[in-house]
């Protein structure tokens, strides 16, 4: 089986073959990048067109797959959630379980397969909340890559554990002080690492959005979530389910599990972007809900842009949602009205981490929290036979301090320490 | 007959190289961009590059990110970039404005509107480095429409392939970026250059802009012997932010006619 091969039997309704081969979703995606990289841009998409159809390349992603990440990963029905609620049952893809502990090790580890094949010996990235930066020092570790992480100054200190992580690894992690400090910025500055050193470099991407073929590659990558998924669920519960619900900030966890879905027009998917602190406050990375088409970081889709066409500080109690553009796959998605995509702000996103928490014993990524408070949201004005799957992306051991600090707790202070306190205090 | 290619008739005429500084339009503060940009002319410019600024500017290296970064602070956009090329055309008619910058603010305002507004305000050329030829073929038709040359870029990366696509969209000038790297890095190799040069020109008869590395008069100089312009853009909004701000003119008069001498020599 080649690795984007749609399913185009039985209950496959219509056919879709996107991107178009110059890299387009309908008006979205495309190759908006300066002339500097366009030779890199085409050598990757010719080396990876080959490698898609080299049964040796697929059968060793697959294998990595298998014995390295683990997969596949399990479907986990959260019952005694679905039960507190009174409605639909709710299902979880169970991408945390993934060695690194989220689903961005899908896709890192097919690039640098690819980057091995095309001979660099040298691998960059870009990272948001740190998971991608860490999915990427990992395979260079497995690999024997030499590993640079882009990284805004202010996401390190929301994600210092993760920071450490990648340094275990034995990556390099440089800070991006320019503008924002956060995502979009280490993406710019991961991109000019790339421009002055495109000879010895492969430029690992960790969402699905950037110039062609990016978004294509990146969706393929981790679209062996949903293609799990197809036949997990009638393994599981003999039918597919009503509604797939996965976190949207680049989009890759997303467009990984909605993909094999696109043909099974019965199966709603619905994408949940970072509403922040209301959609109203403008303090938020909701693009596709609250955004406009433009032209960002090589492709064109949704961003969130002020009336100049300048790109706007993006907020998220989430890093790895913290993005002012999205995949162009889910624009064009959105725009032909197969996928929904709702904005859920941070206070029910925590509210859905926390419950997650209590009810099954699962410590979510603030991320895929979003996800899953939708679900909450949907489930109950649903019926209880009714099947809601959501795309548990990551766990949530990265956001400790996060929702510690959230929480108005000390991170790490035990009773012990809080009594050692208490009397230095009397002192 | 454009402004850009009197320009370069005109100095092809007198056996000239054509000087081309970039700087951006609103940094360090509003108030300088059009004073600014006479001096240049006054220093021997021929052409102007006029940076739009823009919250990402993913091809630029860090100073002139630096630049864009305080233009934005200023609140300078797309209609303040053209007000300023109204107002220089009050008092020059003759001198090529290219402004420079990325797509997203012009497909913001809208690329009709834009084509519009920039032929209206005296504006020659474009050159937007996120439009290569296949994802501007629109846009190359509306600029065309409005007499405004849309300029491309061309890299030591570039395939024979991609030198024929862009020379055939090319109009005023190619700019050839002549290190793999982003505006402002390291140091060029001129030999390199001239061999490009040859290839590019075996495709169009366009004038060939050299840009990336120019640091002053000595390597514009070498620039000079095997293109027909020089562009210099980071080393001047450098000299910028080493000056106080009531020197900054005076002192970046003095670095272009230093580079204007050494290419004339």
């Amino acid at each position: 089986m080649k690795l984007n091969d749609l399913p185009k039997n039985s209950s496959a309704e219509s056919a879709y073959d996107l991107p178009d081969a110059t890299g387009h979703f309908g008006p979205y995606g495309g190759v908006f990048v300066a002339e500097t990289l366009q030779a890199a841009l085409l050598e990757l998409n010719i080396e990876y067109e080959r490698a898609k159809a080299d049964p040796e390349f697929v059968a060793e992603f697959q294998r990595e797959l298998k014995h390295y990440v683990g997969r596949p990963s399990p479907i986990y029905h959260a019952k005694r959630l679905s039960d507190e609620l009174g409605g639909a049952q709710i299902y979880l893809k169970r991408e945390d379980l993934n060695h690194t502990g989220a689903h961005k090790i899908n896709n890192t580890i097919g690039q640098a397969l690819l980057a091995r094949r095309m001979g660099k010996p040298r691998v960059i990235a870009e990272t948001g909340a740190g998971q991608h930066g860490v999915a990427t020092a990992t395979v260079c570790a497995r690999y024997g890559l030499e590993c640079v992480v882009y990284m805004g100054s202010e996401d390190m200190k929301r994600q210092a554990q993760n920071v450490y992580r990648m340094k275990l690894l034995g990556a390099t992690v440089v800070p991006v002080d320019s503008g924002s400090k956060t995502l979009k910025d280490a993406l710019n500055e991961a991109m000019r690492d790339w421009v002055t050193n495109i000879e010895n470099t492969f430029y690992i991407i960790g969402t699905v959005a950037g110039p062609h073929p990016y978004p294509m590659l990146v969706r393929d990558f981790n679209s062996v979530v949903g293609k799990e998924c197809l036949w997990q669920m009638p393994e599981l519960i003999g039918q597919h389910p009503d509604a797939v619900l996965a976190c949207v900030g680049g989009g890759s966890n997303a467009m990984g599990i909605f993909y094999d879905y696109i043909p099974h027009k019965n199966v709603r998917l619905i994408g949940c972007e970072a509403g922040g602190e209301g959609v109203e406050t403008g303090r938020h990375a909701a693009s596709l809900t609250a955004g406009s088409p433009g032209i960002l970081h090589g492709n064109r889709t949704y961003l969130i842009q002020n009336a100049d066409g300048q790109i706007i500080d993006t907020h998220s109690v989430s890093a790895g949602l913290d993005y002012p553009g999205v995949g162009p796959e889910h624009a064009w998605l959105k725009d032909i009205g197969r996928a929904e995509y709702v904005p859920v702000n941070d206070d029910a996103a925590l509210a859905a981490f926390h419950r997650l928490c209590r009810t099954e014993g699962i410590i979510p990524a603030l991320e895929s929290s979003h996800a899953v408070a939708h679900a909450m949201k949907m489930a109950p004005t649903m019926g209880k036979d009714k099947v809601l799957l959501v795309n548990l992306s990551g766990r949530g051991d990265k956001d400790m301090a996060t929702v510690a600090e959230r929480s108005g707790l000390q991170f790490f202070c035990r009773p012990s320490c809080q009594m050692n306190q208490l009397k230095q205090a009397k002192q | 007959m454009s402004r850009i290619k009197a320009t370069f008739a005109k100095l092809a005429g007198e056996k000239r190289k054509a000087l081309i500084p970039f700087v951006t339009a609103g940094d360090p503060t509003a108030a300088i961009t059009v004073p600014l940009m006479h001096v240049l002319v006054k220093a021997g410019a021929d052409v102007i590059e006029l940076g739009v600024p823009f919250s990402d500017p993913m091809a630029d290296g860090p100073v002139i990110q630096r630049s864009s970064e305080r233009a934005l602070i200023n609140g300078i956009g797309l209609l303040d970039v053209l007000a300023y090329v109204r107002k220089f055309r009050e008092t020059n008619d003759t001198t090529p404005i290219v402004l420079m910058g990325y797509a997203n603010p012009i497909e913001r305002m809208g690329l009709e509107a834009f084509a519009a507004n920039a032929n209206a305000a005296g504006v020659d050329g474009v050159l937007i480095v996120d439009y290569p030829p296949e994802e501007s073929v629109a846009v190359l038709k509306v600029l065309d429409a409005a007499g405004i040359d849309s300029i491309y870029l061309l890299s030591p990366t570039s395939t024979d392939i991609r030198i024929k696509l862009v020379a055939n969209s090319a109009r005023g000038y190619i700019y050839y970026v002549s290190l793999k790297g982003v505006s402002g890095a390291a140091n060029i190799d001129t030999a390199e250059v001239g061999a490009m040069i040859q290839r590019i020109k075996a495709e169009t008869s366009l004038p060939v802009g050299v840009g990336f590395g120019i640091r002053d008069g000595a390597t514009a100089r070498l620039v000079a012997d095997v293109a027909d312009a020089v562009v210099v853009g980071s080393r001047i909004i450098q000299e910028m932010e080493a000056s106080a701000v009531e020197d900054q003119l005076a002192n970046v008069e003095k670095l272009v006619s230093d580079i204007r001498i050494a290419m004339d020599a």
